[in-house]
C-alpha cells in the first residue's frame, strides 16, 4: 500500500493517527472545537468492525474507554477544555489501574466556557494535574498534521508501552486548519500493540506485578484470567490494600513508570538551533509562529532558532536545560499565562534570561508579536 | 459449581456491618448466579463507590471496582466491546441515582445489556449516614437533623420512564423472590433494573429508630406486597414487588452489530 | 418429592456477625445466640430444612445440609 495525500482539518489528521496507531473504541461527548474527531470516528469505526458510543456526558465517555481498554480494545476519547475538566476523576483512575488510553484534549480559551471557538494553550497544567494526588502523566502535542498523525500513533504506542493514560494536548487553531497530511503506508510507522500475559487460563496472574523491565504484561478482562480492578490501593492481584508498604510501592511505580523514562518518552524538534543566540521553546500552533519568524532572521544572519516541545509531560528538563545553555536569551513563545515558561525557568541554569512571549485574547501569536518581546529583550524598544 | 465457590472466600467475613441486608444481597446473587449455571468467567461485575460498592470484590468473576457513580458508564465500555460477557451492576442508592443519576437513565434508555441491581438502604452508609435521593421525606440523617424535607425517586418508575426493559422489586427480605427476580434480570436482553430493598441497622436503622436488623426485615415485609395481590389493592400505600416490566426491545449491542455489518457490506 | 430430614447446620463462626436475623425468622426456633453472640443450633430435631436461615444469612455463614443434598454440598 502506498501513501495517501489528503488535505484535511486537524481534527482529522488525529482521526487518521488513531486509525492507523489501530484505534477500536471511541466515546465521546460533542464539544467545540474538538467534536470532528468524534464525528469522523463514528462514520470510520464500524468500518473496521471498531465501535463507537456517543455517550451521556464528558464522564461517562472517560468511563466507557476505560471499560473497553481493559477488555483489550485500543480506546480514545477527544474533548476540549470543560470537558477536561470533567474527565479529570477518570483520568485519574486510569493512572491508578494502569489502564492505556487516549485523550485528545483540543484546547479552547479558559477557564470555564471560556472562548470555545478560538485559540488557547491554557491547560498545560491541567494535563499535568488535573486529577488529584500524586500521579504521573504523558502529554504529547504538535505544530502541524503530519505532526498531529505521528503523535497521535505515539500516543497510543506510550500509552500500551507504559500502561496509563496519554494526553494529546491540541488546539482549536491545529485542529480545524486545513493542510497537507500523508498518511503513510502500513508498516512504516512502528505500531505498539497491548502486552499481554502468556500465562495461561487457572496459573496465578498478578496483573500488577511489574517485570522486572516494569512492564506489566495485561490480561483482557473478561478472558482468561480473573482478577480485580480497583482505584483503590491494591496488591499484585489487584486487591485493596492499606498496607503501608504496599501504597508506597505502587505510587512509586506509577511514578516512577514515566518519570524514570523521560528520555524514551521526549520528543522534541529544533528548527534553525545551530548556534543560536536566541532560543524560542514554543510547542503546538504556537510553534508555528516561532518557525516562521526564527526562518525569515536566519535569513537576515540573525542567530535565532526554535525548540519546539511536542512532549510537554513528563518535562524534558535535561534536554532544555542541554538545549538553552549558552543561549543570550530564551523566549518562551505561547498561548497562555507562562505555563511551559515556568517549567522552562526551572530547567534552566539562569532562569533570569527566561521571558515568557504569549497571548492570551484567543488570537493565534503572530510573528509580529513575537517580534516585539524580542525588541524589548534586546533592548530596542518597540 | 456449588455455591460458596462463587466467592472469594479469603476475604471473609466480609467488611459489612452485622445484620446489613447487602450480605443477603450477595447470597441471593450467588444463588442466583448458581442456579443460571453461569461460569465465573462469563461474568463481569463493575460497582461503583460505597458499601455496596464492595460487593465486586468478594465475588469470584471479572471484578471491576470503579469510581463513585460510574459504574455503569464502565460497564458500558466493557459489555459493547466484549458483548458476549454477562454484566452485572452492584450499585448503592445514592451510587446509582445521585452522583450516578445520570449514567442510570441513559443506560435504561439505550437498552444495553447491563443488569444493574440497586441495593437501596436509604442511606450512604460508608460517609457515615447521610441521607440519600432515596430516604425520602421525613427521616433522620447526619445530614438532616431535622429530618429530611427530600423527595424520594421512585426507582421503578424512573427506570420504566427511561426506557429500561426489565424493571422489578424486590427485599432482602424475601430471599427466594429476589433471587428468582435476579435470576430472571440477568438472563434477560437488554438494561434490567433490580431494586432490592436493603437495611442498614447501623446508621438509618438506629437513627430513625427502626430498631436491629431483623426489626428493619419485618418493616420490610409488613411495608410490601406483590404486585397484584389483595394486600396491594386494600392497601395502595404498601410498596409493590415483583416484576414491572419485562420487554422483548432492541438492545444496544445488537443494534450496533448490525451498523457494523451493514456498513462494512456496503464497503465491499 | 419426599420431605427432607435434616443432617446438619454448619454454621461458620469465623464469618457469623451475630446479627440475629437466622434467630427470629426461623419458623421453630431451632437457634440461638451464644455467650460470644454467635448463631448456635440447640433444637435441630425441630428444623424444617426451609433454609431460609442460609438464604437470608447477610454474612454468609450458615449452610442447611439435608439427607437429599447428594455427594458435594449443592447448597
Amino acid at each position: 500500500m502506498n501513501n495517501t495525500i489528503k488535505f484535511v482539518q486537524g481534527n482529522e489528521a488525529c482521526v487518521e493517527g488513531a486509525l492507523y496507531a489501530g484505534i477500536d473504541f471511541f466515546a465521546g461527548y460533542p464539544i467545540t472545537p474538538s467534536t470532528e474527531i468524534m464525528e469522523l470516528l463514528a462514520a470510520r469505526l464500524p468500518e473496521r468492525g471498531g465501535k463507537f458510543i456517543q455517550m451521556e456526558d464528558e464522564i461517562a465517555s472517560m468511563c466507557a474507554i476505560i471499560g473497553a481498554s481493559l477488555t483489550g480494545r485500543k480506546a480514545m476519547t477527544a474533548t476540549s477544555g470543560p470537558g477536561f475538566s470533567l474527565k479529570q476523576e477518570a483520568i485519574g483512575y486510569a493512572c491508578m489501574t494502569e489502564i492505556p488510553c487516549v485523550i485528545a484534549n483540543v484546547q479552547r480559551g479558559g477557564p470555564s466556557t471560556g472562548n470555545p471557538t478560538h485559540v488557547s494553550q491554557g491547560d498545560v497544567n491541567q494535563a499535568r494535574w488535573g486529577t488529584h494526588g500524586d500521579h504521573s502523566i504523558i502529554a504529547l502535542t504538535a505544530s502541524n498534521h503530519q505532526d498531529v498523525f505521528e503523535m497521535t500513533v505515539d500516543a497510543f504506542n506510550l500509552a500500551e508501552t507504559y500502561r496509563t493514560p496519554v494526553i494529546l494536548l491540541f488546539d482549536e487553531a491545529e485542529g480545524h486548519m486545513r493542510e497537507k497530511l500523508v498518511v503513510p503506508a502500513e508498516g512504516e510507522l512502528e505500531v505498539v500493540s497491548r502486552l499481554r500475559t502468556s500465562l495461561g487460563r487457572d496459573v496465578d496472574y498478578h496483573p500488577y506485578l511489574p517485570r522486572e523491565d516494569g512492564r506489566l504484561p495485561m490480561s483482557d478482562f473478561g478472558g482468561e484470567h480473573r482478577f480485580n480492578v480497583t482505584g483503590l490501593f491494591h496488591d499484585m492481584w489487584g486487591f485493596p490494600s492499606n498496607n503501608p508498604k504496599v501504597i508506597r510501592e505502587l505510587l512509586r511505580h506509577i511514578v516512577d513508570k514515566i518519570e524514570n523514562n523521560v528520555h524514551e518518552i521526549t520528543r522534541y524538534k529544533e528548527h534553525y538551533m545551530e548556534g543560536a543566540e536566541y532560543v524560542m521553546v514554543s510547542y503546538g500552533s504556537s510553534a508555528r509562529s516561532a518557525i516562521h519568524l526564527a526562518k525569515a532572521r536566519r535569513a537576515r544572519g540573525e542567530k535565532i532558532g526554535v525548540l519546539e516541545l511536542q512532549s510537554i509531560w513528563p518535562f524534558p528538563v535535561e534536554m532544555v536545560r542541554e538545549k538553552c545553555a549558552g543561549a543570550k536569551a530564551v523566549l518562551v513563545v505561547e498561548m497562555n499565562l507562562g505555563q511551559v515558561a515556568a517549567q522552562v525557568k526551572a530547567a534552566v541554569t539562569e532562569p533570569e534570561r527566561v521571558f515568557l512571549a504569549n497571548r492570551i485574547d484567543g488570537k493565534l501569536i503572530t510573528p509580529e508579536d513575537i517580534k516585539i518581546y524580542i525588541r524589548v529583550i534586546q533592548g530596542r524598544g518597540v | 459449581m456449588a455455591v460458596k465457590d462463587y466467592l472469594r472466600q479469603r476475604f471473609f467475613p466480609h467488611m459489612w456491618c452485622p445484620g446489613c441486608g447487602h450480605g443477603t444481597i450477595l447470597n441471593s446473587l450467588i444463588r442466583a448466579i448458581e442456579g443460571l449455571e453461569l461460569k465465573p468467567h462469563e461474568i463481569v461485575m463493575t460497582s461503583g463507590i460505597g458499601c455496596s460498592a464492595r460487593i465486586s470484590g468478594y465475588v469470584n468473576v471479572h471484578s471491576l471496582h470503579t469510581m463513585h457513580g460510574r459504574a455503569l458508564a464502565c460497564a458500558t465500555g466493557v459489555k459493547l466491546s466484549r458483548p458476549h460477557l454477562k454484566v452485572l451492576v452492584p450499585m448503592g442508592d445514592g451510587d446509582a441515582l445521585a452522583i450516578g443519576g445520570n449514567h442510570f437513565i441513559h443506560a435504561a434508555r439505550r437498552n444495553i445489556d447491563l443488569t444493574a441491581i440497586v441495593m437501596n438502604n436509604r442511606i450512604y452508609g460508608m460517609t457515615g449516614g447521610q441521607f440519600s435521593p432515596l430516604s425520602g421525606v421525613g427521616i433522620k440523617a447526619t445530614t438532616a437533623p431535622f429530618t429530611t424535607i427530600d423527595n424520594s425517586f421512585d426507582v421503578v418508575e424512573l427506570a420504566k420512564a427511561a426506557g429500561a426493559s426489565f424493571v422489578a422489586r424486590s427485599t432482602a427480605f424475601h430471599v427466594k423472590e429476589c433471587k428468582d427476580i435476579l435470576k430472571k434480570a440477568i438472563e434477560h436482553k437488554g438494561f434490567s433494573v433490580v431494586e432490592i430493598l436493603s437495611q442498614c441497622p447501623t446508621h438509618y436503622g438506629r437513627k430513625n429508630k427502626e430498631g436491629d436488623a431483623a426489626s428493619m426485615l419485618e418493616f420490610q415485609k409488613k411495608m410490601t406486597a406483590k404486585i397484584g395481590s389483595k394486600a396491594l389493592q386494600e392497601n395502595p400505600n404498601l410498596i409493590a414487588r415483583g416484576i414491572f416490566v419485562d420487554l422483548d426491545k432492541a438492545e444496544y449491542c445488537t443494534e450496533y452489530e448490525k451498523i457494523i455489518d451493514s456498513v462494512m457490506k456496503e464497503k465491499v | 418429592m419426599a420431605k427432607q430430614k435434616l443432617k446438619e447446620i454448619v454454621i461458620n463462626r469465623d464469618w457469623c456477625k451475630g446479627c440475629g436475623i437466622c434467630i427470629h425468622f426461623c419458623p421453630t426456633k431451632v437457634l440461638e445466640l451464644d455467650a460470644k453472640e454467635k448463631s448456635v443450633v440447640v433444637r435441630p430435631e425441630d428444623c424444617i430444612c426451609c433454609r431460609m436461615c442460609e438464604l437470608r444469612c447477610p454474612d454468609l455463614a450458615i449452610e442447611v445440609i439435608t439427607d437429599q443434598d447428594e455427594g458435594e454440598n449443592n447448597e
